[in-house]
């Protein structure tokens, strides 16, 4: 159906302020990109110039490869579901989705065929008489995807369209948001400040900081492999535990001067980093060989269920332990975490990943 | 449901209501009341007789054909005074939401005129327009119009509602200008993503989230046109020429204290009072049910 691609795309306002300083992100047909990272970081900016919302300052905007820049978001042939939905109080259901399709001509029985077969995919036959202040938050969700869906568009974009809806709405909207997305086959950008949603759903993950691209790539791919430690701490929850590096008399210590039992993977490296679940916590006495190994004090545990968290003290920092299941350490407790040394992830001075 | 509030002490809301209550009966059910019962005697021309003639006062004012006349002349100045008033109001709104710099200095300009008293409103217009000095008088006879309100009756008529609506309408775009603002900003985005031109845009999604705005202009235009403009007609036609701009009010206002009828005065005054109570209640019935409040 359609391609998008963005080219060094920049954004400067009036004041000056530049909100996104050069973006190339190509998203191929019937993909998912999902923009994630924090709030301010232009990822809402950078969709709303790929729906025409936003004027660019630099670079190009292409969609099937025709550069869009000067194009109207009337003439691009997107859909885009936002924030707070943004349905015409004053129509209907039915109305609010035959809108885009009576604006472009489509004749009437054609309009009341699709607008009922969309209806019937996102379950909302009964509800197409309803205005929009009678329906629930779920409900609002679906008729503004409904409302994007009838009108087959050449590319769906998304504004945070979860937020507004509970923990528990959220899981089941975010499978069915993917499943639709994989069936009817439209390539879709995604914007979303909640990390599990953005390694769900995306394709091709792309995380933002600062009008700025960290890194690209597939979610798990990302997630193994972060490219910065705003990546790795971003990324996962809880996030990566990252331990500052300091030069000791015997090589590299930690910040409280405790020194760790093998050399870095690279001499430049200044932070060293692992996953919650990549590490192990044992009240042995004896080191296993190959692996980094910190004498910790448990300050909180989190019982979650199905895994425990484990919140210490070690090296000068706090880090966070995942343990299967119940944990056997209480508050209080001496421990050792041991995270094996081909799960440790190394970054410079700068942040960048090295190794 | 919001919970009901009980007082403990029995007299004290009453005392509380009580200036309120107290304004009510004295400057509006005391007079009403003062112009039902007078709407039912006759006076002899010097006044020293006074007679009781129960509706013969109705009869009277219902049959003459310059009341009749001057019902006829109220709708059209109504309906004229409040649509163009609302007209112009909104699509100055509408450019004003456009302007990007000196917006506030804009608004204030285009505020000022309500700041004027109805009589200076109409001296002022009536000034512009006089046939032998008004300066948009002589413009008017350039263009090879027989420009002439003193004359006139359709002239007089346009020289009102102009003056009448030119007062209004910094009121109304005051309320136009905050109705605009209301209006989510997403959905004008989520129209423009749908398909829809701006003018499109304006007429399926703006302006009916507009819908409460208007209805409530619409009642306070309708209330101001039949009541509050007998300083403009008094400065400007005095009813006349002939009775061609002689409003229900005006006519109140010169059957008692100019010709000094005051039953029929009081007839009309107690006919106007029903008139205006029918008026909002069918507007508030059946043209808010079209209004749709968020």
């Amino acid at each position: 159906m359609a391609t998008v691609d963005l080219k060094d795309v920049k954004k400067v306002y009036p004041s000056g302020f530049e909100a996104v300083k050069g973006v190339s992100i190509a998203v191929p047909d019937k993909e998912l990109c999902v923009l994630v990272g924090p709030s301010g970081c232009g990822k809402s900016t950078l969709l709303r110039m790929i729906a025409g919302l936003e004027t660019i300052s630099s670079g190009t905007v292409a969609i099937d490869g025709k550069i869009v820049n000067s194009v109207g978001p009337t003439e691009r042939d997107i859909a885009m579901v936002f924030q707070n939905y943004a349905l015409y109080p004053h129509m209907k259901v039915y109305d609010n989705m035959a809108y885009g399709l009576r604006n472009r001509g489509t004749p009437k029985d054609e309009i009341d065929s699709r607008v009922r077969a969309t209806a019937k995919i996102l379950e909302l036959s009964a509800l197409l008489d309803r205005r929009p202040r009678e329906l629930s938050g779920g409900q609002r969700q679906r008729v503004a995807m409904g409302r994007a869906i009838v009108r087959n568009p050449r590319v769906f974009l998304f504004d945070e369209p979860l937020s507004n809806l509970d923990a528990k709405l959220r899981g089941q909207m975010r499978v069915e948001i993917k499943n639709l997305q994989r069936s009817l086959g439209v390539t879709s950008v995604y914007v979303t400040h909640d990390q599990l949603e953005a390694m769900t759903l995306a394709d091709i993950l792309v995380v933002m900081n600062a009008g700025l691209v960290e890194q690209m790539g597939a979610p798990l791919d990302v997630y193994e492999r972060p490219a910065s430690t705003f990546v790795a701490s971003f990324i996962g929850a809880p996030p990566m535990n990252l331990l500052a590096l300091t030069e000791g008399a015997s090589g590299a210590v930690l910040a409280d001067g405790t020194a760790i039992a093998f050399a870095p993977r690279e001499a430049r490296a200044a932070t060293l980093g692992f996953r919650p679940e990549d590490a192990d916590v044992t009240f042995n006495a004896e080191a296993p060989s190959g692996a980094l190994v910190l004498p910790a004090l448990v300050e909180a545990v989190e019982p979650v269920g199905a895994e425990s968290f484990l919140h210490c003290a070690a090296g000068g920092n706090r880090i966070v332990v995942r343990v299967a299941g119940r944990a056997t350490a209480t508050v209080g407790n001496q421990l050792r975490v041991v995270a094996k040394a081909e799960k440790l992830h190394w970054f410079d001075q700068a942040g960048k990943r090295v190794g | 449901m919001t919970p009901r509030v009980v007082f403990p002490n029995k007299i004290l809301p009453y005392l509380l209501v009580a200036p309120q209550l107290a304004i009510t009966l004295v400057f509006f059910y005391w007079p009403a009341g003062q112009a039902f019962y007078q709407s039912m005697l006759r006076q002899d021309p010097f006044g020293l007789r006074t007679k009781f003639v129960w509706f013969a006062n109705f009869r009277k004012v219902l049959a003459d054909p310059a009341y009749l006349n001057s019902i006829k002349v109220t709708v059209v100045f109504s309906l004229a005074t409040a649509i163009v008033a609302m007209c112009v109001a909104l699509l100055l709104a509408v450019m004003a939401e456009k302007v990007v710099r000196g917006k506030g200095l804009y608004r204030t300009l285009l505020i000022w005129p309500y700041a004027v008293a109805p009589a200076i409103a109409g001296m002022l217009w009536l000034f512009l327009f006089n046939p032998s000095i008004g300066s948009l008088a002589y413009m008017l006879r350039s263009f090879g119009i027989a420009w002439d309100p003193l004359l006139n009756g359709t002239h007089a008529m346009i020289l009102l509602v102009s003056a009448a609506a030119w007062k209004q309408i910094s009121y109304n775009f005051l309320f136009f200008v905050a109705g605009l603002q209301a209006v989510p900003k997403a959905l004008i985005e989520a129209a423009a993503m749908d398909g829809a031109g701006e003018t499109k845009r304006f007429w399926t999604i703006v302006f009916p989230l507009l819908a409460p705005t208007t209805f409530f202009l619409l009642v306070v235009n309708t209330v101001y046109a039949l009541f509050d403009t007998f300083g403009i007609v008094h400065a400007v036609t005095g009813g006349g020429p002939g009775k061609t701009t002689e409003t229900l009010v005006y006519k109140v206002y010169n059957d008692g204290f100019v010709n000094l009828i005051l039953g029929d005065s009081a007839a009309q005054s107690v006919i106007l009072m029903v008139i205006v109570i029918s008026l909002t209640a069918i507007q508030f019935r059946y043209v808010e049910r079209k209004v749709h409040y968020g």
